[in-house]
């Protein structure tokens, strides 16, 4: 195995434009992050037409969101620990020992730990993906049209367990994006579906104005409803730096945690949110022996955010080796790789590795930029939790047309972006997570084009789906990530019982 | 219709003795995203146009996404027909989908065809450990059993890859109905597709193959040329040499609106004349994968209109 594509990598993340861009992700990712109105999601889907139609490189673009990503988990920390409001989903644990520990006069404490933290987690985690990447791309072309399909019914399979509780919403959301992809050119029979006689659809509904339909158009809807609900006050940033002894002492938590961060963000389908859950409650049950947890302890602060940070990170890796994106999130990267007529998949490592290597190195660049400004620049950051919503709810909006219409230069996009906004409103007032749905749309074409070759290649013989051994282990890899968590839960359950 | 000739005619004089009239703005647009082949048609036009300093001013590339080049063909024809600076890529691909009645209600006769940049030619490629080592050792072998042959190409069915894949077909004496055509996204996933024994047969363009076959990765078998192509291409043989009678020339060219002057519409077709001799050209030319194709004027719109013609027949006898 080699590691020189990390060494070209770096050439492209040290070149001047792309280090501006890292530096202006990892801010602006920091901001949204800190903001609770707009998670990592909005961010991403407002910044890529901007990033498209400024004609950024592909590898510029995805260096560029990714920092919005990661930097936002280092962000979210920020409102969490001084407003008790998590700024992004990731940071909901930290809120539990963050704001005591502000509300007793050591916010600067907490601040510092939970950025070291979240500087371990994010490093631990890009030095584990140096390592997988290149593995995964020397099977690269073993995959077939019926292996590309096996590989998206594993990634469908994923699906149950993103959203658990709520399977038929998660399975409806799906359908929907899936239902979302057939509208436009057929790939394999060149046929035009649901195009209604309008050549604006023969291309489909394009992946930016989904995106911004669904993550910003209904964000603005629901920021305009909880409006009337006035704006939280920032708790102030007061007390000392924390010792050296007291980083050291966080060490084996944060450790402990970015593994579990990181296993928890590659397995496709659950994100930081769930990592950071398993991490706190992890520590908990080993440390919290005076039951100090909960009431301000470093050490539940540290390990949600080492989580958080490596669980963001971990999500790179399928979607960078396998084609699969590892959360919401990574499926809007995914999709902007699209716009670049680049194909998702194994053969990525291969054929794109100046892509690849420069997003890991940028993110050894990335978490030292923002382990720079979430500790000594922190208040700027806090500063802008004072923005008021008149602000930023127009400005969502004026970027969110902008960046369609000059994506396309089409006012039917516009109207669409509207439509799918308006349909995403509805659905999330309704329950709906919004990320089935873009995984849905992602993966869909990929789904149903290699079914159909590889259906061609073996004239309608649907053996071809279960010959190679390659098939064979990506079949029971998609039946044990449904079965496993509903075996682990019975048993559970079972358990449970007799005690009670 | 006199008039219109007559109105010809005096231009034709006024042209004769003084230059043509140069737009004051030129502008050429793509009818895609930024990366594709009307980009690179655009670029090839704009950066040579630049080097040699034919025009005053540099060209502006415009992109207008959109059923592969449709809404721009029906932009132009219905909201700038008659602006002089406006010329639009377009490929012998646009041909088949004019031929196809899918860019909406207008045919080939709805803008007025200025002249080809270039053209790459379709190959027929096996992987390098294949058995079969000519064109026509693999018509036989095909013919023999079809089953055994899935073929992949860059688009859908009814695309030019799969025109040439279907010619194959019959040429083996198969329906090319029944045929196990793979409908893979774009050259890339063809030759790895090829690589990786997912398909056995290849229908794609030079460009794309060349690079391939000489680093020993899959073998290229024909060329679809009228004559062998220059450097690596130069040990390969035509599909004529072979027995097999098709010349499949991938033209990249421009057009421009229905309206626009005849003194306009010669001033492109000089412009072009004039900057396909050049250096600058050859080399832009050489850098996007194309070969040199002459075909400008009146020429051109003869065989953008045979080439739908063609396109129509060759879609019935394979039986769409």
């Amino acid at each position: 195995m080699s590691l020189d594509y990390l060494w070209h990598g770096f050439g492209v993340a040290l070149l001047p434009q792309n280090l501006m861009y890292g530096l202006i992700g990892c801010f602006l990712g920091t901001m949204i992050g800190c903001l609770p109105a707009i998670g990592p999601i909005n961010g991403i889907a407002l910044l890529l037409p901007i990033a498209y139609t400024a004609g950024l490189p592909p590898e510029s673009t995805l260096i560029l969101l990714a920092s919005v990503y990661y930097g936002a988990e280092y962000g979210g920390r920020i409102s969490s620990i001084l407003l008790n409001v998590p700024g992004d989903a990731g940071a909901v644990m930290t809120t539990i020992d963050g704001n005591p520990m502000a509300r007793a006069g050591k916010a600067t404490e907490a601040l510092v730990i939970s950025g070291v933290s979240s500087f371990y987690g994010g490093m631990i985690a890009v030095v584990l993906i140096t390592f997988l990447a290149p593995v995964f791309g020397l099977i690269a072309i073993k995959f077939g049209p019926a292996e590309y399909f096996v590989l998206m019914v594993f990634a469908f399979a994923t699906l149950s367990s993103m959203v658990g509780h709520e399977p038929v919403k998660t399975l409806l959301g799906c359908i929907f994006g899936l239902t979302l992809t057939t509208i436009g050119i057929d790939a394999t029979s060149g046929a035009y579906r649901f195009t209604f006689g309008s050549p604006e659809l023969h291309d489909g509904i394009e992946f930016i104005v989904l995106v911004i339909g669904l993550f910003s158009i209904s964000e603005v809807l629901l920021l305009l409803e909880q409006h009337a609900a006035g704006v939280l006050r920032p708790l102030k940033v007061t007390g000392s730096y924390p010792t050296w002894a007291m980083l050291r002492s966080i060490w084996w938590t944060a450790v402990r945690s970015t593994g579990i961060g990181f296993v928890v963000g590659v397995l496709p389908g659950t994100g930081a949110s769930v990592a950071s859950a398993v991490a706190y409650t992890t520590e908990k049950r080993i440390n919290d022996r005076t039951g100090t947890f909960g009431k301000g302890d470093i050490r539940g602060v540290a390990a949600p955010e080492a989580a958080n940070n490596a669980a963001a990170t971990g999500a790179f890796v399928p979607m960078l080796t396998l084609g699969v994106p590892g959360s919401g999130t990574t499926a809007v990267m995914l999709g902007a790789l699209m716009l670049y007529n680049i194909q998702p998949g194994p053969q990525l490592f291969t054929e794109q590795p100046a892509l690849v290597g420069g997003l890991v190195a940028s993110m050894y660049v990335g978490n030292i930029l923002l382990l720079v400004m979430n500790l000594p620049l922190v208040r700027v950051f806090v500063s802008a939790l004072l923005l008021p919503n008149w602000i930023l709810i127009p400005g969502i909006m004026l970027l969110s047309i902008l960046g369609v219409y000059t994506a396309y230069s089409s006012v039917m996009s516009v109207f669409i972006m509207f439509g799918i906004g308006a349909v995403g409103y509805l659905l999330r007032k309704l329950g709906f997570d919004m990320a089935p749905i873009v995984l849905g749309f992602v993966l869909g074409k990929v789904m149903e084009t290699n079914l159909r070759n590889a259906l061609a290649i073996s004239g309608g013989e649907i053996g071809i789906l279960f010959e190679s051994p390659l098939t064979k282990l990506l079949w029971a890899m998609a039946i044990a990530i449904v079965l496993v968590p509903w075996f682990i839960s019975r048993r559970r359950a079972k358990q449970a019982q007799p005690a009670a | 219709m006199k008039l219109k000739f007559v109105g010809g005619v005096a231009a034709f004089v006024i042209l004769g003795s003084t230059a043509f009239a140069q737009p004051e703005k030129t502008e050429c647009l793509a009818g895609a995203k930024p990366g594709g082949g009307f980009d690179a048609t655009c670029r090839l036009l704009s950066n040579s146009l630049q080097a040699t300093k034919i025009t005053a001013s540099p060209m502006a590339v415009t992109y207008m996404e959109g059923g592969v080049g449709a809404v721009a063909y029906n932009h132009v024809v219905g909201t700038r027909p008659a602006d002089p600076g406006l010329v639009v890529a377009a490929s012998s691909g646009s041909a088949l989908l004019l031929a196809q009645k899918k860019f909406g209600s207008y045919d080939e006769t709805a803008v007025r065809w200025v002249g080809a940049l270039g053209a790459d030619y379709g190959v027929i490629a096996v992987a390098a450990d294949s058995p079969v080592k000519t064109l026509k050792e693999l018509i036989v072998e095909y013919g023999k059993n079809p089953a055994g042959f899935a073929i992949g190409g860059g688009g859908a069915v009814g695309s030019q890859d799969w025109m040439k894949a279907a010619l194959i077909a019959k040429a083996g004496g198969a329906d090319p109905k029944k045929m196990r055509y793979a409908a893979l996204e774009g050259g890339g996933a063809v030759t790895t597709a090829l690589q990786g024994g997912h398909i056995k047969i290849a229908a794609g363009d030079a460009s794309e193959m060349v690079k391939l076959a000489e680093a020993g990765k899959l073998r290229i078998l024909a060329v679809m040329s009228e004559k062998r192509l220059p450097g690596y291409l130069a040990n390969v043989p035509t599909a004529k040499e072979e027995g097999l009678d098709i010349v499949w020339p991938i033209w990249r060219g421009v057009y421009v609106g229905p309206k626009v002057s005849d003194a306009d519409y010669n001033w492109w077709v000089e412009t072009l004349r004039k900057l396909q001799a050049t250096s600058e050209f050859k080399k832009e030319q050489e850098a996007r994968g194309l070969y040199p194709y002459e075909s400008l004027g009146a020429d051109y719109d003869k065989q953008v209109r045979e080439d739908v013609k063609r396109f129509k027949t060759l879609a019935t006898e394979a039986g769409l």
